[in-house]
């Protein structure tokens, strides 16, 4: 069933058009700074979008923060929203439970499904905004990995993302301390989209429309990034899907700076534990009626 | 094939299905008819798990369901209400995938199998399209192609014949019937009465819920003990036949007389010439007409007396 899943997902235009149209945001972005050379001062706008000027190589980081609060969230809800409701409407969700497959390997089928998508956005998102920034804004050091030059710009990006609330200190980064990073955050990025997958394919076993489930799941989202920036649900606040999306760029410090990237991680794995329950509850004993 | 128990369902306070005793025997051509909203389908979607019963027992080949639905299901073919695939990719496609997607669909065979099926169903030439090019009808064969691709058991169709013109109709039948024949059981819900007539050997009657009817075709279908003749000289048969004439409409006359070939002799030899002689048998759609007015003034007889006594109802049993 999973590999059945997977085939449908690479097979789906759909998926492919996503994931172009969110690969092409850092493109066009990339496009504007290298022809207008103007980036936000250090601190502000996006992150690492300041220090893009000096390393092109560093694009990635700034192409995944630019892509992390709207457009990957989106794309996710798109396709976990369809994930069941998308085959309730369709019809053929009744033909694959009488295939028979039983009703928890097909939400952990769906599942995976929506985990690969994940990986293969976040992984194409770091190769194409790789390319991107290495051909228009070049690099600052000709083959970024590996030289210790490399890793010195690299830790200047990371201070001037973190919003220069820390400073930061520390020999430069090694490649196979780069490569663990990067992967760190592939993960942490994966994690916190699960989040929104496990919310999203809750609402999908609820409902029977796909474009509600995701729909929901952006409004919940959107819900918890108001609710993020308001002094007032300061109490809530640590307890919001989104509040440490971003804490990614903490891989970036030397040293790694853990808190935050421990409670987001914490935070979304109670979410993605708490809404997977639900899911599998409802559909494992809901009646199939379309 | 088929068991089930007071099988009921409840959605809130309406009861879809009531209290149930569904039985198909092995190698039955079993039609389950039914006015639109008779529960005929949340009966179907139950016997599949895809609807949980509030209250009864199913068992098929002599396993509980849904409990043992990985095993129940792997020999059942099914078509529940519309067929449906993914648009995007081709007939043979879709069956590939649905057959890779669950257990038993041995990967050796899968081409074969798809190929064979889509051939059953007058498909083979058109496999390789897609399916958001297919008809209506060709979708419903396209389901049924599914259905078959496992070689099941047991087959469960509803409304098999739906969206196909009158060719199609047929070569389902014959199809149908073939597989019959070579020791598939095949349980379907329809509402072209004419179909079911030529189609099965059993037949159950769904009305509000309830199963008013489960006999066999041959046993509903009994002569009536009258018989129907039409004649040009339809006041000689009046006069002759005082006093067994049921009715008469022009030169057709309904008489009280158990043999048609008696009475064909009689008429012959009094010179009265017969155009039609026929003993008259119900027909389905006099019986479904019959069995689910229940509550008009306009039936003859009560339709209640086909039906499960009222106390079977858990509803009341309950108040």
């Amino acid at each position: 069933m999973i590999a059945v899943e997977l085939r449908k997902l690479v097979r789906r235009p759909r998926t492919w058009i996503s994931i172009g149209l969110i690969c092409a945001l850092p493109v066009a972005v990339a496009i504007f700074v290298s022809v207008s050379h103007l980036a936000p001062p250090p601190g502000q706008g996006t992150a690492f979008l300041s220090a893009i000027l000096q390393d092109g190589s560093l694009y990635p980081a700034a192409a995944l923060a630019l892509v992390l609060p709207v457009f990957l969230p989106v794309a996710v809800a798109v396709v976990a929203g369809d994930a069941v409701a998308g085959e309730a409407t369709a019809g053929t969700l009744r033909y694959l439970l009488i295939r028979p497959i039983g009703r928890t390997r097909f939400l952990v089928a769906k599942l995976v499904t929506i985990i690969m998508f994940v990986l293969i956005a976040v992984v194409t998102v770091a190769i194409t905004s790789y390319l991107t920034g290495v051909l228009l804004l070049g690099p600052a050091v000709p083959a970024a990995v590996g030289q210790p030059g490399a890793g010195q710009q690299l830790q200047t990006g990371g201070v001037q993302a973190g919003s220069a609330a820390t400073s930061l200190s520390g020999p430069p980064l090694t490649a196979l301390q780069l490569i663990e990073r990067v992967g760190g955050t592939i993960a942490f990025i994966t994690v916190s989209m699960l989040g929104v997958a496990a919310i999203v394919l809750f609402l999908s076993t609820v409902t029977d429309s796909a474009l509600g489930s995701a729909l929901g799941g952006l409004a919940v989202l959107i819900g918890s990034e108001v609710l993020a920036t308001l002094d007032a649900a300061a109490s809530i606040r640590p307890y919001v899907p989104t509040r440490y999306w971003l804490a990614w760029i903490d891989f970036f410090r030397q040293p790694i700076f853990w808190r935050d990237i421990q409670r987001g991680f914490g935070i979304q794995v109670v979410y993605v534990a708490v809404f997977l329950a639900a899911a599998w509850a409802n559909f494992g004993t809901k009646d199939i009626t379309t | 094939m088929i068991v089930t128990r007071a099988l009921t369902k409840r959605f809130g306070q309406i009861v879809a299905v009531d209290s149930v005793d569904l039985t198909v025997g092995d190698g039955d051509r079993y039609g389950l008819l039914g006015p639109n909203g008779s529960g005929k389908t949340t009966l179907v979607r139950m016997l599949l798990g895809l609807v949980y019963a509030t209250k009864g027992e199913i068992e098929i080949m002599g396993l509980r369901m849904p409990k043992h639905a990985g095993r129940v299901l792997t020999e059942i073919g099914a078509l529940v209400e519309e067929p449906a695939a993914y648009p995007h990719m081709s007939g043979r496609a879709n069956l590939a995938l649905l057959d890779a997607a669950g257990p038993g669909g041995e990967r050796g065979t899968r081409r074969r199998r798809v190929g064979a099926a889509l051939e059953r169903v007058g498909l083979a030439g058109a496999g390789r399209r897609p399916v958001r090019a297919y008809s209506l009808g060709m979708r419903q064969r396209l389901g049924l192609a599914a259905a078959l691709v496992r070689t099941p058991r047991l087959l469960i169709l509803d409304e098999p014949s739906n969206g196909l013109d009158p060719r199609g109709i047929r070569d389902i039948r014959d199809l149908l019937i073939e597989l019959n024949q070579a020791g598939t059981t095949v349980f379907l819900s329809s509402h072209l009465l004419a179909e079911v007539e030529r189609l099965c050997t059993r037949v159950g009657i769904l009305d509000r819920g309830k199963l008013v009817v489960q006999e066999t075709l041959s046993a509903l279908q009994a002569p009536t003990g009258r018989v129907v003749v039409t004649s040009p000289d339809a006041d000689r048969v009046a006069a002759l036949l005082d006093g067994r004439v049921e009715t008469r409409d022009g030169a057709r006359i309904v008489v009280r007389h158990e043999d048609a070939a008696a009475l064909n002799a009689r008429l012959v030899g009094e010179c009265v010439r017969v155009t039609e002689i026929r003993p008259q048998r119900r027909s389905l759609e006099q019986l479904v007409l019959e069995t689910t007015g229940a509550g008009s003034d306009q039936v003859d007889g009560s339709p209640d007396t086909h039906g499960t006594p009222l106390r079977k109802n858990p509803r009341e049993s309950e108040q």
